[in-house]
């Protein structure tokens, strides 16, 4: 059995099982651990399919960076308390999960008709498309062929980072009638007229 | 590599499909984030999959640009998630119903 076929089939059932004890876990901040072993096992798929760059990009940003940020949310809100069980809409769950099964039905159907089940992938990928190493490689494709693109990230990031800023900040104002009331009623309980 | 390529996209379609069913029935609106997250990953696996098979870096190339929408969506996400919390001190979705008719 070769390297490849091994590793597969060993980190294949550890991400799916993450995954379903991701789904299961009623605790968000299990939810969240579980989750990050996905990451991993992603990561491992990334090595063995001669992406080396996106294996180390996976771990840094998604397992390390997202993750944290995730984590850091949920010990902020202090929401790490189980879900409440209860539907509010009637067979929601059992709806849910047939959804699922049937998009992934779908997709099955599709890659078996797409390119079949046996179709490997050609030999010498490390030699031929990653020469040099796929850090390297990659660069190249990213600055000669989409270098628009990736401008445009990085606009993209500046906006993200403004629209947080503005976002979280405490002094939001106030949206509706209601809370406009209750804003002015509590501005002016705490400064009261001042005294003739 | 002699590990079908197929394998990987069945993988990913699953991942797809339970974080799908993970966005459809959690109510902890953070956790139906992560499930986004999950999907967003079973995709770029997808994509990386291709990218062997059809010997180019596009696919890589697009699975790191999503890498950085994915980056970006989480902190504008997060961010909502701790105002509607803040105003309604809860951050299930079964509570933000406002508009609802």
């Amino acid at each position: 059995m070769p390297l490849d076929n091994v590793v597969f089939w060993v980190f294949a059932p550890v991400s799916v099982a993450s995954a379903i004890a991701m789904l299961l876990q009623r605790n968000a901040v299990h939810a969240a651990l579980f989750l990050i072993v996905n990451f991993f096992t992603i990561s491992v798929f990334y090595l063995v399919l001669g992406a080396s760059f996106l294996f180390a990009v996976q771990i840094i940003v998604y397992a390390g960076a997202i993750m944290v940020l995730f984590l850091f949310v949920l010990m902020l809100l202090g929401v790490d308390r189980d879900e409440p069980l209860i539907e509010r809409l009637k067979g929601q769950r059992p709806m849910a999960v047939l959804l699922g099964a049937g998009i992934f039905l779908e997709l099955f159907f599709a890659i078996r008709a797409g390119i079949g089940f046996a179709t490997k992938a050609p030999a010498g990928f490390d030699e031929t498309v990653n020469r040099g190493g796929n850090a390297a490689a990659l660069a190249r494709v990213l600055f000669r062929d989409y270098f628009f693109p990736f401008e445009v990230t990085s606009i993209l990031l500046i906006i993200a980072a403004v629209a947080v800023m503005v976002l979280a900040s405490r002094q939001a104002p106030a949206i509706t009638r209601a809370e406009q009331a209750t804003a002015a009623a509590a501005a002016e309980a705490r400064e009261p007229e001042p005294a003739p | 590599m002699r590990t079908p390529i197929s394998y990987f996209l069945v993988l990913s379609a699953l991942l797809f499909s339970i974080g799908t069913v993970g966005v459809l029935v959690r109510r902890n609106a953070l956790v139906i984030f992560m499930s986004v997250e999950l999907q967003l990953n079973a995709v770029n696996l997808a994509l990386v999959a291709f990218s062997r098979m059809h010997e180019n870096l596009d696919g890589q190339v697009l699975a790191f640009f999503s890498m950085v929408v994915a980056a970006a969506e989480v902190v504008v996400g997060l961010a909502i998630i701790l105002n509607v919390y803040r105003r309604r001190q809860s951050a299930s979705v079964d509570d933000a119903s406002v508009l609802r008719g």
